[in-house]
């Protein structure tokens, strides 16, 4: 079977124009929530949810990911999520480093030279 | 025909040569690998950045004029060059050669109107002093703790570390569409269509970017401003 024997390019305009307003509307909410008081574990669960969507979206239409083969999907998705995921291993030392940080208040302004550390 | 037997001969006729087991052609199989393993580059600055923001005070300079106005006109040229995009695919698959070029030029110019608009972006900050390690001073101010603990100076560098990568991913694909555009022709349909995807992947990252860099450090109270 030739490579390019199969040109048939699935989605009509008018699918692709309504998903360009779904973006534009979902960018929209998130501009509309950077001014609302919440807390930043709230808005940063809110905003990624948002964007996931947007990619999911941009990913299955755009990039035509919905209408290729599922063995394809399947190769190229789950392992890229995963190593994703494993990306947030890091995360209880960036809190740990957190507490660790000098308290400018709470402690003495260290000395320029002391005899310990000449 | 057993289950078993049905998976053997399944397998058998996508993987036992002469087909392609993905139905796609080898140079748009290797697109997707690329932009997968592209993707793990932007996802490491990203989850450096939250790293670097989790464990140190970070500044929330962004006002809504310019930075979020432009932000936001930024997001909007970009999904609009990808509709362009998709348009300028499915007019090749069409055959519509002309219509393809027309489209593919379209999204070049939004891709060259984003990259203007964030040089613009980006010159505002550097006027106002913001250096890839240097805060300007009356951010220092402004956004000490009241614990006395200043804000990070690496503001600065993940921000144009992360914007400028993806500013170059834009200017990359801008140069390669002028050349799909120029030679539209004589390529096949999945070349453009493999144009295509990368042109959208370098939208879809900026739908992260653009929320964890921009959105998540909007200064509410407008506290630089007073």
């Amino acid at each position: 079977m030739s490579a390019h024997a199969e040109e048939h390019f699935a989605g009509s305009n008018k699918l692709f124009i309504s998903i360009w307003i779904w973006l534009l509307v979902l960018t929209g909410i998130e501009v509309f929530l950077a001014y609302k008081p919440m807390p930043i574990h709230y808005m940063l669960t809110i905003l990624m949810g948002l964007s996931i969507i947007k990619a999911a979206l941009i990913v299955a239409y755009f990039m035509h990911l919905k209408f290729e083969r599922l063995s394809l999907v399947l190769t190229v998705v789950p392992m890229l999520v995963t190593c994703i995921c494993l990306f947030f291993v890091f995360f209880p030392d960036s809190f740990r480093s957190s507490g660790l940080r000098y308290k400018f208040k709470e402690q003495p302004p260290v000395p320029a030279e002391s005899p310990e550390n000449p | 025909m057993s289950t078993e037997a049905r998976a053997e001969t399944f397998t058998a006729a996508d993987w036992g040569g002469g087909v392609l087991p993905y139905r796609v052609g080898h140079r748009k199989l290797g697109m997707w690998l690329f932009i997968v393993s592209d993707s793990l580059t932007f996802s490491a600055l990203l989850i450096g950045y939250s790293y670097l923001r989790a464990s140190n005070n970070w500044p929330t300079p962004f006002p809504f004029y310019p930075s979020i106005v432009f932000a936001t006109v930024m997001t909007f040229c970009l999904l609009s060059s990808s509709l362009t995009m998709v348009f300028g695919v499915s007019a090749s698959s069409r055959g519509d050669k002309a219509g393809a070029r027309k489209w593919i030029l379209s999204t070049i110019f939004f891709g060259v109107a984003f990259i203007v608009l964030h040089l613009i972006e980006w010159n505002h900050l550097i006027t106002e002093g913001l250096r890839p390690f240097f805060l300007p001073e009356h951010w220092v101010k402004v956004f000490t703790a009241s614990d006395g603990t200043p804000p990070t100076p690496l503001f600065g560098a993940t921000f144009f570390a992360i914007t400028g990568l993806h500013m170059f991913h834009v200017a990359t694909g801008a140069v390669y569409l002028s050349v799909v555009a120029a030679r539209v022709k004589k390529l096949k349909h999945e070349d453009v269509e493999i144009s295509g995807l990368y042109w959208h992947f370098v939208d879809l990252v900026w739908m992260f970017v653009f929320p964890l860099i921009y959105i998540l450090s909007v200064d509410v109270g407008g506290h630089l401003a007073k």
